[in-house]
């Protein structure tokens, strides 16, 4: 349970962390190793000379976020498991697509962060089930806080609030970066973006219209579209279906 | 492991010993990735999966052996397999299931 233990606390923390088990060989079947992001290793696991071969295994592993079994000479077999912390889904706007989007992101294991200033949309009633809600303006709100596991969607139909969101997260490392509008309305974002200084780069990694095309009208058929073109992304695929 | 954990919690609060299956190896089009996790309590309750349902019911009985004897185990199941025969792995794939108690 020791190890258990440091691991949901980890997971729980969302704090990057990896497992070592043995699963054949002549060490011990079942023996663990805890592994964290700073090398650090604590359990059952005693391989000899081959432990820092696996904690630094390991930890190339958690980097990119990869289970898989290592083999270590001896019929040493080991299953080394990664947790790193879970994707984050930062959505602008507490609008009617924001609810049914938070739903399926959570079922998805994202963690949740809904952005809004307005408190009358933003209220705890309507995102009871977001992991964070932030009452503040979307460019200070996600100032800081976008890495390479993040992943924004922009939805106020606002260009004072969804500009400032944007000229944030485009240069950012955010691994996804979408907004709401009609192809006439985006055309009209992409001028006002322009002529704030981004770059055509950054510009084209801004997925907008966002989403995949299914033909969704209501707000969750949209929620599905825009987490079905984040999975798409994430899973390096273009979501297009193959003609 | 964090779509288990909160039954994994639930179950020790009430005093049920557990087995922890997962998935550590794959070949083919195994239906669920490498890391999925199936985990079963002492009364027989089973949450998560390693599988399409094709292997769940033999893991299970592994998950109750491995919960009374508190040994760990590797169980492989693919069509080169005998046992393919008996859990049917419509998919073609392998599946390699380490099975462990809790503890």
């Amino acid at each position: 349970m020791v190890i258990h233990d440091a691991l949901r606390r980890a997971i729980e923390a969302e704090q990057p962390i990896a497992v070592a088990t043995v699963i054949a060989g002549a060490a011990p079947i079942g023996a663990k190793l805890l592994i964290d992001a700073a090398g650090t290793a604590s359990g059952t696991l005693d391989a000899g000379a081959v432990t820092a071969q696996i904690i630094a295994d390991a930890l190339a592993l958690l980097q990119r976020g990869v289970n898989e079994v290592r083999r270590y000479g001896d019929g040493l077999e080991v299953f080394i498991e990664t947790y790193p912390p879970p994707a984050t889904l930062l959505v602008v706007g507490a609008v009617h697509i924001a609810i049914p989007l938070v739903t399926i992101a959570r079922t998805l294991q994202f963690r949740t962060v809904v952005i809004d200033a307005r408190g009358a949309f933003a209220t705890p009633e309507r995102f009871a089930h977001a992991d964070e809600l932030v009452h503040a303006w979307p460019d200070e709100a996600l100032a800081g806080r976008l890495t390479s596991n993040s992943h924004v969607v922009v939805l106020t139909h606002d260009p004072k609030l969804d500009d400032p969101a944007l000229l944030v997260a485009l240069p950012s490392a955010a691994r996804y970066v979408g907004a709401l509008g009609s192809p006439r309305t985006h055309a009209r974002r992409l001028e006002r973006l322009r002529a704030a200084g981004v770059g055509e780069a950054q510009l084209a990694r801004l997925h907008a219209p966002i989403g995949l095309r299914i033909g969704g009208q209501s707000p969750a058929e949209i929620a599905v579209s825009i987490i079905a073109e984040i999975v798409a992304v994430r899973n390096g695929r273009s979501g297009a279906v193959p003609s | 492991m964090r779509d288990v954990l909160p039954t994994i919690e639930e179950w020790r609060a009430r005093g049920d010993a557990i087995a922890i299956a997962t998935v550590v190896r794959t070949l083919g089009s195994a239906p669920r990735g490498v890391g999925a996790k199936m985990v079963v309590s002492s009364r027989g309750a089973m949450a998560g999966s390693v599988s399409g349902g094709c292997i769940e019911g033999a893991v299970f009985e592994a998950c109750q052996q491995a919960i009374a004897t508190g040994e760990s185990r590797l169980l492989h199941f693919g069509v080169a397999d005998d046992e393919a025969w008996d859990v049917g792995l419509a998919c073609g794939g392998m599946i390699d299931v380490f099975v462990e108690p809790l503890r």
